[in-house]
């Protein structure tokens, strides 16, 4: 007797859930699809909020930004819970390795003491700064709408919270706890940081989930990282002896480059809705990244010296290239 | 003609991988089979990590489809951004 085995595949009836067949196609979806999209809540939410009576619970009609659609947003990393956690445990990994390495090895003990009060003076108030970011991203988490616009925002935030908590320790291991409240106090009342104070503690009063957007992921975030991290940390400080500092920010530099392609995405899509959008948001960037390029300039000027115009004279036209690419005409 | 072709596991991680492929090279065919994709294609098969990064939403080594990799037909040429399958007649 002869048996033949034969396989009999079997079609799944259904490939994906009904709304994601209808935004992307009747094929198999991803999880980041099935985290994301036609999550946020849209009906039967007749009851208004009693703070106040005059917007909806999500309310599109909050931001001047208008969207046809606000899950045409795609975040380029695909970031839901899962990939997230992952990707950040990696990142923590890493950095905790290079923690560990600077310490074991008293790399931060070779660095000039000049280099070391520069260092603790220029990082350690942007923890209140990062605050200020974490601030605004959940406000954007709250009140923004569509999930693959709020979400990365909420994840953005979260990740704020790491870039302080790694700023405090570069603090601990350079100038122990005295470094910190010192920090405070420099950030409470130095001349050097009250324009950027100023600049987040208004930031925290904008109630337009786009406009907090814009003030904190492109103008501040996107001229405090490239400029702190990228030019003084990574590119005077690593080539006059402060490469130790350069290790412990690692997390920092990394993750601020990643963001950079999410945010430009979001502003991409958003200015591609419409030119209404595009000059909204164009205004807003101007605005704020104007006020953010001229809060930056004393602190890194306190670090570098007359160099410093010239470092944020770069790094404002580096933004305004990006701006340029996503679609704004600035 | 001759047709070369590459088949993966059926999951997750190679899904992004299959939707380059079918994305760069027109001529792809792809067949579900039981846990098992297999894409072929007339003469030549590429696979472009700009466009898996795209599809993966992060950095991509192009070593990394091997832990998927089941079987294929084709000479293989392969350097860091590129990995092609293709019959030298």
């Amino acid at each position: 007797m002869q048996i033949d085995l034969k396989t009999v595949n079997i079609e799944p009836k259904r490939k994906a859930f009904d709304h994601l067949v209808r935004r992307f196609g009747d094929k198999v979806a991803s999880r980041y699809q099935e985290g994301s999209y036609d999550i946020q809540a849209m009906e039967n939410l007749h009851y208004r909020p009693t703070w106040d009576p005059e917007q909806e619970l999500y309310d599109p009609d909050l931001s001047r930004v208008k969207m046809a659609d606000w899950h045409a947003f795609k975040d380029p990393r695909q970031y839901y819970y899962s990939t997230y956690v992952l990707a950040r445990a990696r990142q923590q990994e890493a950095a905790e390795g290079a923690f560990a390495l600077v310490e074991s090895r008293g790399l931060h003990m070779t660095l000039s003491d000049e280099l070391r009060e520069a260092a603790i003076a220029l990082l350690v108030p942007l923890r209140h700064a990062a605050w200020g970011g974490n601030q605004n991203n959940v406000l954007i988490a709250g009140y923004g709408y569509g999930t693959p616009f709020t979400q990365p925002c909420l994840f953005h935030g979260m990740d704020c919270l790491a870039v302080a908590q790694y700023v405090s320790r570069i603090g601990l291991m350079l100038g122990g706890t005295e470094a910190l409240s010192a920090a405070k106090q420099q950030w409470l009342e130095s001349e050097t940081w009250q324009p950027l104070r100023r600049l987040v503690e208004d930031t925290l009063v904008v109630r337009d989930p786009f406009e907090a957007f814009v003030a904190q992921n492109v103008a501040i975030d996107g001229l405090l990282y490239p400029l702190v991290f990228d030019a003084v940390v990574d590119g005077v400080w690593a080539q006059n002896g402060g490469a130790p500092i350069s290790m412990l920010a690692q997390f920092i530099t990394d993750w601020s480059a990643e963001e950079r392609k999410w945010v430009d995405s979001v502003i991409k899509i958003a200015a591609a809705e419409s030119a209404q959008n595009a000059e909204v948001i164009a205004e807003w960037a101007n605005t704020w990244s104007g006020r953010a390029a001229a809060a930056l300039l004393p602190p890194v000027a306190a670090a570098l010296g007359s160099q410093a115009d010239a470092f944020v004279a770069d790094t404002v036209a580096g933004l305004n290239a990006r701006l340029a690419k996503a679609g704004l005409k600035l | 003609m001759s047709t070369v072709f590459i088949a993966f596991q059926a999951n997750e991680e190679t899904r992004p991988i299959v939707e380059a492929i079918l994305e760069d090279n027109p001529g792809a065919e792809v067949e579900q089979q039981p846990a098992m994709v297999r894409v072929s294609a007339p003469d030549s098969l590429t696979i472009n990590r700009a466009t898996v990064e795209e599809h993966v939403g992060r950095t991509f080594d192009l070593q990394e489809m091997h832990i998927n990799l089941i079987t294929l037909s084709g000479h293989v040429d392969e350097d860091d951004d590129r990995f092609t399958l293709s019959w030298n007649s």
